[in-house]
C-alpha cells in the first residue's frame, strides 16, 4: 500500500517533467536549435559548483514559499498572499533587527520570530475576512499584496525607517548589526546560507505537525470536509483562521536567508513573485516537504541555467515555458493517478463484496 | 400483455469482479416491476446496462421483442427507455420547464427555443399522467417530492415508454412516497412500464406487480406480491436467514440524560424553526423521533450536539449546557453522533478508513495521546469495527469513498458505538442500506440500549421507528406534538400525528 503510494507519488512528477521536456524539445527543434545540446549545456552550467551554491540559496527561499503554500492547500486555501506576507516579514524583521542589540543567537531568533509574526498577522487580515465575512482569500490577498508593497515603500521614506547609503540608488532599512546576522558556509568558492538548516527544520516540523498531531488531523479534516470536521467537534472556522496565519508566518521566512546572511537590510531590491512560485512548488511537490524541496531545487536550477541559453541565441524565456508546462502536466498527472488509485481500491472492495457474498452462500 | 423488455443471460465482468452474470429479467408491458437486492448485488450494473451506460460482455437484451445493442443513453432514450436517477440532475436556478427541456429543446432553426410548444407539451404530459407540476415555478422553491416529479416529467418529455427509477423512495418521506406511488400507478394505467429498484420490502410488496430478486450479481427469483411475503423476500436477498434483533433486558435510568426545556431556535433570517420544544430522554431507552422532514429535526440534532445555540430555552446533555459547550466537549462527555448526511457530515471521503475512525474521537484517548494522534490504535480499532460490523473492505487503508453507501454507514455506526457512549444521536441510521446491514445496525442499537445507553432515533422509516422505539415523539413544525407508545399506536395514527393533525 505505502509502496504503491510512493511509486505513484514519484511517477507523476517525473512524467510531468518528461512531458515538459518533450514539449520544449519540439519547440527548440522548430527553431532549428539542437535541443539535446541545449539540455547538455543547461545541465553542465547548472551543476557547476559555483552556480550550485546560488541555486541552493535560492532553493531555501523557494522552499519556504512552497511550504507556506502547502499549508494553505491542505485547508483548500489558495494563499496568493505569500508575496505580501514575505515582504512584511522581511521588512519588519530587518527594522526590528536593526533597532535592538542582543546577544548573537537571541538576536537572530528575535528577527526570525518578528518576521513570522509580521507575515502571520498580515495573513490574519485575509483569514479574518474569510471566516467572518466570507471574502475569498484570493481576492483579499491579491489586494493585500499591493497594500503591503505600498506600506513598505512609504515606511522606507528617508524621514521614516529608510536610509540612502552613499553611492547607492536604493533606499533600505538600517543594517542589522553582526549579532543579528547568520553565518554562511563556505564551499566551492561560494557561501551557502546557514538558514538552510532552519528551512530543513521547518520542513520536518510541518510534516510532523500534519501527520502526527491532533492539530494536524483537525487541519486536514477541515480541509477535506468542513462539515464533517465541524460535526466531529473541530472548531472549523477557527482552524481556517489559524491555518491562514500559520501559512503567513512561514511565508514571513521566505526572505530570511538573504536578509540574515547576505544583505543585512531590507531594500526595494528584494525580489517579488514568490506567491505564484510557492503555489506551483506546493502543487509539484504534492504538499509533501521532500517533494517541495526537489521542486524548489528544480525551479532554482532552471532559472539559474536559463541565461546560458542566450549565448546560443535561444531566448531564456524557454525556461518559463518549461516551468509552465511542468505545472500544467503535474495537475493532470496527479488527477490521473488519483483516479487510478480510487479505481484500484473500488475494485479491491468489489472483490471483497463478491467473496463475502459467496461465503454466505456456501454456509 | 407481452413482455416489453427481455434480458437473457447478461454478463458483465470487471477485472477480478463479476458485476452481473446470467441475469435474466422479463418485464411485462404496463406493469410495475421491482428489483430488490443487497448493496453490491448487481442492481445498479443491470440498470446501467439497460440505460446504455455499460455494455455487457455477453447476453441479449430485447426491447419490444427486438434484439437491441445499446451503446449509449441516447440509444436507450430513442428506444423509449428513460432513467430517473436517485440523485436528481436538475438546475436550481432554472424553472421547471427549462429543466425539463434542457438537452432536448424544441427549436426553430436550431437556436430559437419554442417555449410555447414545449410548455404545451409539458402540460399535456402533466395532464395525461396526472403529475402535479407548474412549468413556470422556479426549481429552487421545490421540495424533494416535487423535484422527483420534474425528473419523471423530464423522462416522459423525451418519449420514454419504460421508466427506470433508481431507489426513488430513498429520499422521500411517507406522504411523498404515497404520492409517488399514485403517480406510478397512473403511468402504468396509461400504458407505460415502470422498473424500480428498492431496498424497502414493504413498499415493493404494496406497489409492484412483479418482484425480481438479485443476489451476488445474478437474478435468483421472480415473485408476485400475492405469492410471497417479506420474510421470503429478505431471505432470498441475503441467501439465508436474517439475524434478529435481540430485545434484551431493559433497565431505564431515572435521571434524564437529555433534557430539553422550552427550546426555540430562529434562523438568522428570523424564521423560527424550533418553537419551545420539550423533550426528555432516559438512559436505557430508545426514543424515536418521527416527523416529516424539515420540521426541525436537523436543527434539534444540531442543538443537542452544540453545533447551534438555542435562541431561548435550555438544552441539557449529560448534565452539560449544550448552548455554551463546545461540540468537542459534548462528544467527550459520551455523546455519539450518527449524522443524517453521512458523506458530508460523517466521513472524510478522500481519507483512509483509519483516519475516519479518529474523526469525532480525536480529542480523547485512545485515538489521541496528548497532542499526538495514535495511528496504531486507530488502525487496530478500525479493523475491529470492520470485523464486528461486517464492513466489506480489503483493509483499513482504503479510502472511505471506495466503499458502498451501506458499508460506509456500517463503519460510521461502528465508530460511533466505540468508546462506551452514554447517549447516541442516530439520524436515519439505516437510510439507503440493505436489509443485511440494517439488521446489524438495529442489533447494535438494541444492544446499546440494554447496556443502559439512551438512543435518540431520528427516522423517516416507520418500520424502524416501530421495531426499535420504546417511545415515539412526534415533531411537527418545530414542536413535539405528541409522545406515543408504539405498542398502542398504529402506523396510521403516527402518520396522522406527523401531519400535525391532533390525534385522539
Amino acid at each position: 500500500m505505502t509502496k504503491n503510494k510512493i511509486f505513484w507519488g514519484t511517477v507523476a512528477p517525473l512524467a510531468a517533467i518528461l512531458s515538459s521536456l518533450v514539449f520544449v524539445y519540439i519547440i527548440l527543434s522548430l527553431r532549428g536549435v539542437d535541443p539535446i545540446e541545449m539540455f547538455k549545456l543547461m545541465v553542465s552550467y547548472g551543476f557547476d559548483p559555483r552556480n550550485l551554491v546560488s541555486e541552493v540559496n535560492q532553493t531555501v527561499a523557494y522552499y519556504m514559499a512552497g511550504v507556506a503554500a502547502a499549508i494553505g492547500f491542505k485547508m483548500l486555501l489558495f494563499n496568493i498572499g505569500i508575496d505580501g506576507q514575505y515582504r512584511m516579514g522581511a521588512f519588519f524583521g530587518a527594522v526590528v533587527g536593526a533597532a535592538v542589540s542582543l546577544p548573537p543567537v537571541l538576536h537572530v531568533l528575535l528577527i526570525i520570530i518578528t518576521s513570522m509574526l509580521a507575515g502571520g498577522l498580515w495573513a490574519a487580515i485575509a483569514g479574518y475576512l474569510k471566516v467572518k465575512r466570507g471574502v475569498s482569500e484570493v481576492i483579499s490577498n491579491i489586494m493585500l499584496n499591493f497594500i503591503a508593497a505600498a506600506i513598505i515603500a512609504f515606511l522606507l521614506g528617508e524621514k521614516l525607517l529608510g536610509i540612502l547609503p552613499e553611492g547607492s540608488q536604493n533606499v533600505q532599512t538600517r543594517p542589522i548589526p553582526a549579532s543579528g546576522q547568520m553565518p554562511t558556509i563556505k564551499i566551492f568558492e561560494g557561501e551557502v546560507y546557514s538558514f538552510l538548516f532552519v528551512a530543513i527544520f521547518v520542513g520536518i516540523a510541518y510534516w510532523v505537525m500534519l501527520n502526527k498531531t491532533v492539530f494536524g488531523f483537525n487541519l486536514k479534516a477541515t480541509g477535506l470536509s468542513f462539515r464533517a470536521a465541524r460535526s466531529s467537534g473541530v472548531n472549523a472556522p477557527g482552524m481556517i483562521f489559524i491555518t491562514t496565519v500559520l501559512s503567513g508566518a512561514i511565508a514571513g521566512l521566505v526572505g530570511m536567508g538573504t536578509l540574515l546572511s547576505d544583505t543585512h537590510s531590507y531594500s526595494m531590491a528584494f525580489p517579488s513573485g514568490f506567491a505564484f512560485t510557492g503555489l506551483s512548488l506546493a502543487l509539484l511537490g504534492r504538499n509533501h516537504p521532500v517533494g517541495i524541496f526537489f521542486a524548489a531545487f528544480l525551479w532554482s536550477f532552471l532559472e539559474r541555467s536559463a541565461p546560458v541559453l542566450e549565448f546560443e541565441g535561444v531566448p531564456p524565456e524557454i525556461v518559463i515555458v518549461m516551468q509552465g508546462t511542468i505545472v500544467l502536466s503535474i495537475v493532470i498527472a496527479y488527477e490521473v493517478v488519483a483516479r487510478i488509485n480510487l479505481r484500484q481500491q473500488q475494485r479491491a472492495v468489489g472483490k471483497v463484496n463478491v467473496e463475502a457474498l459467496s461465503e454466505k452462500e456456501s454456509k | 400483455m407481452g413482455n416489453i423488455l427481455e434480458v437473457e443471460g447478461v454478463e458483465k465482468k470487471y477485472p477480478g469482479v463479476i458485476a452481473n452474470r446470467d441475469v435474466s429479467l422479463h418485464v411485462r408491458e404496463g406493469s410495475i416491476h421491482a428489483i430488490i437486492g443487497e448493496n453490491g448485488a448487481g442492481k445498479s450494473t443491470l440498470m446501467k446496462t439497460l440505460y446504455g451506460l455499460i455494455r455487457p460482455d455477453s447476453g441479449s437484451i430485447k426491447v419490444f421483442g427486438q434484439e437491441v445493442n445499446l451503446k449509449s443513453p441516447q440509444d436507450a432514450i430513442s428506444l423509449g427507455i428513460g432513467m430517473v436517477h436517485q440523485h436528481f440532475k436538475l438546475a436550481d436556478n432554472a424553472t421547471v420547464l427549462e429543466n425539463v427541456i434542457l438537452g432536448s429543446e424544441p427549436s426553430r432553426f436550431g437556436f430559437v427555443i419554442k417555449y410555447d410548444e414545449a410548455r404545451k407539451k409539458l402540460l399535456e404530459i402533466a395532464h395525461t399522467y396526472q403529475l402535479d407540476i407548474d412549468p413556470d415555478e422556479s426549481l429552487a422553491n421545490l421540495g424533494v417530492g416535487e423535484r422527483q416529479r420534474v425528473e419523471i416529467a423530464k423522462v416522459l418529455f423525451r418519449g420514454a415508454k419504460i421508466l427506470i427509477l433508481d431507489e426513488p423512495t430513498a429520499v422521500l418521506v411517507p406522504q411523498e412516497v404515497t404520492e409517488l406511488f399514485t403517480n406510478l400507478k397512473e403511468l402504468v394505467n396509461k400504458g407505460l412500464t415502470v422498473l424500480f429498484i428498492s431496498h424497502k420490502l414493504d413498499e415493493v410488496l404494496s406497489i409492484a406487480d412483479d418482484i425480481t430478486i438479485m443476489r451476488q450479481g445474478t437474478t435468483v427469483a421472480t415473485r408476485k406480491p400475492s405469492e410471497t411475503n417479506k420474510k421470503e423476500l429478505a431471505e432470498l436477498m441475503v441467501g439465508g436467514e436474517l439475524p434478529k434483533p435481540i430485545a434484551g433486558n431493559q433497565v431505564v435510568s431515572e435521571k434524564s440524560i437529555l433534557s430539553i426545556k422550552g427550546a426555540s431556535y430562529s434562523r438568522a433570517d428570523g424564521r423560527e424553526i424550533l418553537h419551545s420544544l420539550n423533550l426528555d430522554l432516559y438512559g436505557g431507552e430508545i426514543l424515536g423521533l418521527a416527523g416529516v422532514e424539515g420540521n426541525g429535526q436537523s436543527e434539534l440534532i444540531e442543538l443537542i450536539m452544540g453545533l447551534l445555540a438555542p435562541t431561548s430555552g435550555s438544552v441539557e446533555v449529560l448534565g452539560l449546557d449544550a448552548s455554551v459547550t463546545h461540540t468537542k466537549d459534548i462528544r467527550n462527555a459520551g455523546v455519539a453522533y450518527i449524522p443524517q448526511d453521512r458523506q458530508r457530515d460523517g466521513l472524510l471521503m478522500s481519507a483512509p478508513l483509519w483516519e475516519n475512525r479518529i474523526l469525532g474521537h480525536q480529542f480523547a484517548t485512545p485515538m489521541a495521546r496528548g497532542i499526538w494522534v495514535n495511528k496504531g490504535a486507530a488502525a487496530e480499532d478500525s479493523r475491529r469495527v470492520v470485523e464486528e460490523f461486517d464492513v466489506r473492505t480489503p483493509g483499513v487503508n482504503v479510502l472511505a469513498s471506495a466503499l458502498s453507501g451501506g458499508n460506509q454507514q456500517k463503519f460510521i455506526v461502528g465508530r460511533e458505538l466505540s468508546g462506551d457512549p452514554k447517549l447516541i444521536v442516530a439520524a436515519q441510521p439505516t437510510r439507503g442500506v440493505d436489509v443485511g446491514a440494517q439488521a446489524i445496525i438495529w442489533d447494535h442499537l438494541m444492544q446499546a440500549r440494554s447496556r443502559g445507553v439512551g438512543v435518540l432515533l431520528v427516522s423517516a422509516d416507520l418500520e424502524e421507528l416501530f421495531s426499535l422505539s420504546d417511545r415515539i415523539a412526534v415533531i411537527y413544525s418545530g414542536s413535539i406534538v405528541s409522545v406515543l407508545n408504539p405498542s398502542k399506536t398504529t402506523p396510521e395514527d403516527l402518520g396522522l400525528a406527523m401531519t400535525g393533525a391532533k390525534s385522539a
